[in-house]
């Protein structure tokens, strides 16, 4: 970006395409030709960016009431989780019950908050379980998400990945969370990212992209930075850093380095898209540091769940707790709180 | 409105509350206090009954913490005294033992780390999150590091000792860090210490003297005077005070150095700075936002080393402006309690002005104002808001003075030539931050920067182990690491030199009388000229000096230079900038080949000290001699007195490179006029530094044969300058004059060095004088070696993180 100056108008690039989707109060990014120039300017400074993080931390904090709509707020934007090869109906039954109903009556209650009907924000599950779950959140608004196209690896043949996205969206999945080919990055192809991300989308129809860059894997925050740029060229809704299976999970560094990126596209082409953080996600001070980034990178609209998503498995127990904590004084415990 | 409706507003608003950071605890120690407080003196606590007091404010609203009182000369006495007595035990204390009390004292800045950090809040206004993420904790680090060098002292500084009693005034933006810069090397070094803290921030000094208490420290060692300038003033012309350690604005340093000059007294000073932020076209630019944020809006860019100029590279201008835009409506400025605050309160309502002064006049001048939104700044309380100014010219006067507030100036260039110039384009040289993902392009650049510090792809980070200091009018004399301990020690061998008496004769009042010159009227005459620029120059005045021998027979004539020579020698020596780029290893080639030279003369050398000092034979040989080997000796450390690599507590390197001071103008004494003179141009020019030299008044004639040596041994042009003549009046021009970076005096009374130390303000050049003492320049103890080295070079750290 340095040299030339590359704006692409939002006209320009995006003439070919037919219809502007409007999706809660933002147009859905329907893509852009893949810009190389856009990716030979982007520089990322590791070291800055862990300095940029580290502060940031020490310079945010909410507390009290504050802090427990941030918790409430985190919990709307949870994409609830389950991804094991042990997955049953029943225990999606269970996760979808408490996607339904996440928080105690009385807390609730106690909170003031009852009008919200508070839910997560989704449920996330294998292609397997999306009409189990599709059934059991009928009459909700919560979006039922599938991960698709060889997840977690992403490297089953073309169109049989392909075939899988269409399966889960025929299935009633709204969301389809895909893996990229993480070779394409390693090894600078970026037009082969380009045309599977595209494929994905156009796969995808109506439902939502979220492509998962498996950024454990990706060896550099100038590989992520440019991988996401190219997710969103493509087309992707939501980005998202990992599947949860890659030794290293979301982290702070990878969030300010992929939502940075967010925050180009949209200056670059005037879309906004998701950013979900998943994998290791797991008490409500982790939460709150997302939060925090995302609001201070980013700003507000980024902390909805139509555009900030958090895949979690675990961490809405601990949000439970802190939320207990917040309304009677004492420290909460885990058993006091139904399971998902 | 309930609590519980509440959690659903914010549910929508998403908006921070409040997170405030107690100040109970603080507020005890005040009323434990009676909010009434006094000096520290010689272990006790002193509250006059009566006398002048001054107020502690909270300045973030207005409220008042205490009434301190002003420090007299009575007061300031009683410190110093104290002190004196104190200082003699506490140097001849065991490393070890020293070791243990620096380490206790940080021990105790530690378990009491949230009072610090509480108070320093309260009294100056900054945020709680930086007193306790950043002043207090490096504070600390300070005392553990410092420990360490007391520690191992005795092997680390041989032939060094303490100054004795340290006058140390300190500033008001980060009071206790300022404090503890100040007192843990001066105590390593075994100096017992006269501070007074600023008067806007005096408590958290107070707070420490009970830590030391707490820590046994004998008394006497540590004595807080409080009070303003009046009280600053009393300590800096003190008689019984060795060494004076300033850190203030530029405008108080002048007058300090205008003061001690001739005192003796030892000083160093960190001053202001206008210390440039460089964004390249290749650099992260939303990492470089951030640095501009830590840059300038770090302690409310109350920051001598604030990066309060951006000059970015014009192809990423807008882009960057426009994030910064962006960015800087995400600052938060309020209550510095708060621990979601980013920028807190001004120090006083004082500075406040100076900043908006300054800001309207910068858009007078037709800068554009950029500032967040409106209700960016809280309404009540001394609160500036994060301010851009864009379309900053060089000639703008906010692209020139020190603002001391949160304002950056932006500029722009177009190729790193350009950024070299317009970084280096002011008055001052303390920091600099590059911005870069090209590590060929900062390593290039970092080098070639006037500034004691370079960070980059980072900004404001310090460490106690890295030298802190500037270039220029940013002051000299470092803090922290080696080169700061060695701000605190001088060579025990000063102590038993002899003193000059003012016993200098006039030249005899023939001097302009034509020559007849006895002997030489039968060989050609070869009257030297002044050494200028690699030729004989004729002096600006046309007249010439006679020399006369011991028995006043006329030996010969020099030139009579004048200032405008000094200044052609000056703007030779600029010209010859290529030698402080060149290699190490040529330099000390270079040195061989004129020590190869003065060999091969030795003899005409050996008899014209004969000549001209009436010296024996056998000691102007052994003159000869030492000159010779002394070239060697710098020869051989031309490549060897290597910078250091520190590792500061972070995935980062820090490179100490030393140096060339620049311009250095040479004084040279009186006795041994050959090596006298060799002494000084060989360390100076072996670290890369290009010489202006008067030679011996009295005895010119071995400096001016010199002129062939440095003809035929391949020195540049400009490296050596030598202008002979009347030394007091070419030593004034040299040392007033800006283009010239440091000056070295030998040999005369006090009164040259006051004379030199008085006529460095203008631009605060470095000062090396002999304080009207007299070393040997036989001995090499006294006469070579590292001492002088230290002295021609300046330490920049270079601040490098890596990581991938």
């Amino acid at each position: 970006m340095a040299k030339t100056n590359p704006h692409m108008t939002a006209t320009h690039s995006l003439s070919h395409l037919p219809v502007k989707v409007i999706i809660q109060g933002h147009e859905r990014n329907p893509g852009t030709a893949l810009n190389l120039d856009w990716l030979e300017g982007i520089n990322v400074n590791f070291s800055a960016v862990e300095r940029r993080t580290a502060t940031l931390l020490g310079r945010r904090t909410v507390k009290k009431e504050w802090q427990a709509a941030w918790l409430l707020k985190a919990v709307a934007c949870m994409d609830l989780t389950t991804l094991s090869g042990d997955d049953t109906p029943g225990r999606v039954k269970r996760l979808c019950a408490k996607a339904r109903h996440p928080l105690r009556d009385d807390m609730a209650a106690a909170l003031g908050i009852e009008h919200l009907r508070l839910t997560t924000g989704a449920v996330c599950v294998y292609h397997e379980m999306v009409e189990t779950a599709v059934k059991e959140l009928e009459g909700t608004n919560i979006p039922v998400a599938a991960v698709a196209a060889g997840f977690p690896h992403g490297l089953s043949p073309l169109p049989q990945r392909l075939a899988e996205i269409k399966a889960s969206v025929e299935a009633g999945a709204k969301e389809i969370d895909i893996v990229i080919t993480r070779g394409h990055v390693l090894t600078g192809n970026w037009q082969a990212l380009y045309d599977e991300v595209k494929a994905f989308r156009e796969a995808c129809g109506e439902a939502h992209l979220k492509s998962i860059l498996a950024t454990g894997e990706l060896a550099t925050l100038r590989n992520v930075a440019k991988a996401s740029m190219v997710a969103m060229m493509a087309g992707s809704d939501f980005i998202k850093t990992s599947t949860g299976k890659e030794s290293v999970n979301a982290n702070l560094n990878v969030t300010m380095v992929m939502i940075r990126m967010i925050r180009e596209f949209e200056e670059q082409t005037g879309y906004k898209v998701g950013y979900k953080p998943a994998g290791g996600i797991a008490t409500a001070k982790d939460v709150m540091n997302y939060q925090f980034i995302m609001k201070e990178e980013l700003g507000d609209a980024w902390l909805q769940p139509d555009l900030f998503r958090i895949g979690a498995s675990s961490l809405l127990a601990d949000i439970e707790r802190q939320l207990e904590h917040y309304l009677t004084g004492r420290y909460s415990a885990n058993n006091r709180h139904p399971v998902g | 409105m309930t609590a519980q409706s509440k959690v659903a507003e914010i549910f929508e608003t998403m908006e921070y509350g409040p997170a405030p950071e107690s100040a109970a605890t603080v507020r005890e120690w005040l009323e434990q206090h009676k909010s009434t407080f006094g000096h520290f003196i010689n272990g006790q606590w002193q509250v006059p009954a009566k006398g002048k007091w001054f107020e502690a404010q909270n300045p973030a609203t207005g409220e008042k913490l205490g009434r301190v009182s002003l420090g007299t000369k009575n007061d300031v006495d009683a410190a110093v005294k104290a002190a004196r007595k104190a200082q003699k035990s506490w140097a001849a204390l065991d490393g070890f033992e020293l070791a243990k009390y620096l380490y206790a004292v940080a021990r105790l800045i530690q378990k009491n780390s949230r009072l610090l950090a509480v108070l320093e809040t309260l009294n100056n206004g900054k945020p709680i999150r930086e007193t306790r993420d950043l002043d207090v904790s490096l504070a600390a680090r300070h005392f553990y590091h410092h420990a360490g060098w007391a520690q191992i002292m005795d092997q680390e500084f041989p032939g060094y000792e303490a100054y004795g009693v340290v006058g140390q005034v300190i500033p008001w933006n980060f009071p206790f860090l300022m404090l503890a810069w100040k007192i843990a090397p001066a105590l390593a070094a075994g100096n017992t210490v006269v501070l007074k803290p600023a008067e806007f921030t005096p408590l958290s000094a107070v707070l420490f003297a009970e830590l030391c208490e707490e820590a046994g420290l004998p008394p006497g060692v540590i004595n807080i005077v409080q009070g303003d300038g009046s009280t600053g003033a009393e300590i800096v012309k003190h008689p019984d005070i060795n060494k004076i350690a300033f850190t203030g604005s530029t405008e108080v340093g002048r007058i300090i150095r205008t003061a001690t000059a001739g005192s003796g007294k030892a000083l160093t000073l960190e001053l202001g700075g206008k210390s440039p932020t460089i964004v390249f076209e290749n650099a992260d630019l939303d990492s470089a936002v951030e640095g501009v944020v830590d840059g300038i809006w770090l302690n409310q860019g109350e920051v001598c080393c604030a990066g309060s100029r951006l000059l970015l590279q014009e192809g990423i201008a807008e882009k960057m402006v426009a994030k910064l835009k962006r960015r800087m409506e995400h600052l938060r400025v309020g209550s510095p309690l708060d621990k979601a605050i980013d920028m807190g309160a001004i120090v006083s309502q004082e500075q406040w002005n100076k900043i908006d002064g300054l800001v309207k006049k910068g858009v007078s001048e037709g800068a554009i104002l950029v500032q967040p939104g409106k209700d960016a700044c809280p309404a009540k309380g001394c609160f500036y808001p994060p301010t851009m100014l864009t379309n900053v010219q060089p000639a703008s006067t906010v692209a020139q003075e020190e603002i001391f507030g949160p304002v950056v100036s932006v500029l722009t260039f177009r190729t790193p030539e350009e950024a070299v110039l317009l970084a280096n384009n002011t008055r001052y040289g303390l920091a600099a931050s590059i911005w870069s993902e090209n590590i060929n392009l900062a390593l290039d650049i970092a080098p070639k920067l006037k500034a004691g510090v370079v960070w980059i792809n980072s900004t404001n980070m310090f460490d106690a182990a890295c030298g802190f200091g500037g270039y220029r009018e940013s002051g000299f004399g470092r803090e922290g690491g080696r080169e700061g301990m060695y701000s605190y020690l001088k060579p025990t061998f000063i102590k038993s030199l002899p003193v000059y008496k003012d016993d200098r004769k006039k030249l005899s009042a023939a001097k302009h009388t034509p020559a007849a010159v006895e002997g030489l009227l039968n060989v050609i005459d070869r009257t030297a000229k002044l050494y200028i620029g690699g030729k004989q120059a004729r002096p600006d005045g046309n007249y010439s000096l006679s020399i006369t021998d011991k028995k006043g027979r006329l030996i010969g004539q020099v030139g009579e230079g004048n200032r405008k020579d000094i200044r052609n020698a000056v703007e030779a020596a600029k010209k010859a900038e290529g030698w402080s780029k060149s290699a190490h290893h040529l330099r000390g080639q270079i040195l061989y080949y004129i020590a190869e030279n003065l060999s091969a003369r030795h003899d005409e050398f050996k008899k014209r000290l004969v000549q001209i000092t009436g010296a024996p034979p056998a000691a102007a040989a052994k003159e000869v001699d030492e000159s010779i080997r002394r070239l060697f000796t710098y020869a051989a450390w031309a490549d060897k007195y290597d910078g250091d690599v520190h590792y500061p507590p972070a995935r980062l390197v820090s490179v100490a490179m030393k140096e060339s001071v620049g311009i250095l103008g040479l004084v040279c004494p009186d006795e041994a006029p050959l090596l006298g003179f060799v002494s000084l141009f060989a360390p100076a020019m072996a670290m890369g530094n290009r010489a202006v030299m008067i030679p011996s008044e009295k005895y010119p004639l071995s400096a001016t044969d010199f002129y062939q040596i440095f003809d035929t041994s391949d020195v540049p042009a400009g490296v050596v300058n030598i202008v002979t003549g009347d030394r007091a009046s070419l030593t004034k021009t040299l040392a007033e004059h800006d283009e010239v970076d440091g000056i070295w005096y030998f040999g005369s009374d006090v009164s040259g060095s006051a004379l030199v130390e008085k006529s460095s303000v203008g631009n605060l050049k470095r000062t090396w004088v002999n304080d009207g003492l007299m070393r040997n320049w036989f001995d090499r103890a006294q006469a070579e070696g590292e001492e002088f080295l230290r002295h021609a070079v300046e330490v920049k750290n270079v601040w490098i993180p890596y990581g991938e």
